[in-house]
């Protein structure tokens, strides 16, 4: 076992936990933040993308170890004290949500892309948002809502 | 849920670190970067590593520099996305960024990093194919010493690299030759597929003829062991004044030099005539661009 010290949607966490633990199963498993799912875990799908250092990474493919002293964000950050991020907001006011399980992910990417270019095309968040599958092909209103969130 | 085998976790800081462990656990151990390709094989138990030498804390090779006459080094450190929006890499290397754009996702590239790409040695790899067009070399590492090896002789064979077990990959470097430009071109079912084929182009024309070809690099990706240059085809157009009909004999060679084998995404056939169609389209749009001012 190792100590793993990090900070997650801004509180300091110290834990030990075996090495071979990803990121996503750390948060999943071992914290209960359901939100960080896990879809394929070989890094196709996006479901457990999360912010590190404020940059999207697949957490089904990191190490929790590597994230040593860094600062992570989850999908359950986002909304503190129950204010939904305009982000999320944005999803819900396009209905671009079908079975969810996506969701996430995809929000957690889009909020990662909108802070690099926060007024972007719809080519930009298309390809931003390459990495994040939705299985009830529901893309269209998807990238609709990133583009009004990028809007406000 | 896919698990991996536990195993002894070394995080490292600096080069002299990671090459002490791997001397003492050489054949056990296995070097962590942003193990985009390492942990997705230990989760599926077809590498069980007893050691795991992290190094991705080696903040010293995460750098990219450029100058005329050196050329572009980059510390094996970097992630894809730092060579991806390099701005040193976007004007003298254009090919090599626009690859960046089509390998895997945004979060992979946040996490990945190069030296561990070229290191996992996958035939698919666009990065491997871009570079390889690039004329680069990397440097590997050991306690007693470093050796610079030329890319070509890098990869042996599918997923094998002439990396011994001590050894550890440090730095790439693009020996900057001036006048050339080139281009990356895949082809793949989804945007953030491994390619179905691949071709990188290099070409350098005669500054005293600005229609003839002086050097010339064609690489194939996923249609071999490694990734595979057409000599015979870089030959034919080498000294040569460009025109349609050696463009053209130069992409039957290369459908003939690459080695496909059929599987899901597509027969050996159709793949050769990919490696075709994808070899003339890249030759004449790195013929364009390179002829432009």
């Amino acid at each position: 076992m190792e100590t793993l010290g990090l900070t997650i949607n801004g509180e300091a966490v110290e834990v030990l936990i075996d090495p071979a633990t990803t990121l996503q199963q750390f948060l999943h498993d071992n914290l209960g933040m359901t939100g960080t799912k896990e879809g394929c875990g070989a890094g196709l799908c996006g479901c457990c993308t999360v912010m590190v250092d404020g940059m999207a990474v697949k957490s089904c493919l990191v190490l929790a170890l590597q994230v040593r002293g860094k600062s992570v964000q989850t999908i359950e950050g986002l909304a503190p004290e129950e204010i939904l991020d305009p982000v999320q907001q944005a999803f819900i006011e396009n209905g671009a949500i079908q079975c969810g399980y996506c969701s996430a992910g995809m929000i957690m990417s889009s909020k990662a892309y909108l802070q690099e270019n926060p007024h972007p095309s719809e080519s930009q968040v298309r390809h931003a948002l390459s990495g994040n599958l939705c299985r009830c092909t529901g893309y269209h209103k998807i990238v609709k809502a990133v583009l009004s969130a990028g809007e406000k | 849920m896919e698990t991996m085998d536990t195993f002894k976790y070394f995080p490292t800081k600096t080069v002299n670190e990671a090459c002490e462990l791997l001397s003492q656990y050489g054949q056990e151990a296995k070097l962590l970067g942003g193990g985009q390709s390492l942990v997705n094989l230990m989760k599926q138990n077809l590498v069980m590593p007893s050691t795991i030498i992290d190094i991705k804390g080696l903040s010293d090779l995460d750098y990219i520099r450029y100058d005329k006459k050196d050329g572009l080094r980059i510390g094996a450190l970097s992630t894809h996305r730092s060579v991806e929006t390099s701005d040193v890499v976007k004007e003298n290397f254009a090919m090599l960024a626009e690859m960046e754009r089509t390998l895997a996702s945004v979060a992979v590239r946040n996490w990945g990093t190069v030296g561990g790409s070229l290191a996992h040695a996958d035939p698919a790899s666009d990065l491997a194919a871009t570079l390889l067009a690039l004329h680069a070399q990397v440097t590997l590492t050991r306690s007693a010493g470093e050796r610079v090896v030329s890319l070509d002789d890098f990869f042996v064979d599918y997923f094998e690299t002439a990396l011994q077990p001590d050894e550890l990959l440090t730095e790439i470097h693009i020996p900057n030759s001036g006048r050339g430009n080139g281009f990356y071109y895949k082809f793949a079912q989804r945007a953030t597929d491994l390619a179905v084929v691949s071709v990188a182009v290099y070409l350098v024309l005669d500054p005293d003829a600005q229609s003839r070809c002086q050097d010339i690099r064609i690489v194939m990706g996923s249609v071999g062991p490694t990734p595979l240059r057409s000599k015979r085809g870089e030959d034919l157009l080498k000294g040569q004044a460009i025109t349609g009909a050696l463009i053209e004999a130069a992409a039957r060679v290369s459908a003939e030099d690459a080695q496909p084998t059929t599987d899901t995404n597509g027969s050996e056939e159709y793949k050769r005539e990919l490696v075709h169609v994808l070899v003339t389209r890249s030759i004449k749009e790195a013929a364009t661009r390179a002829a432009a001012p």
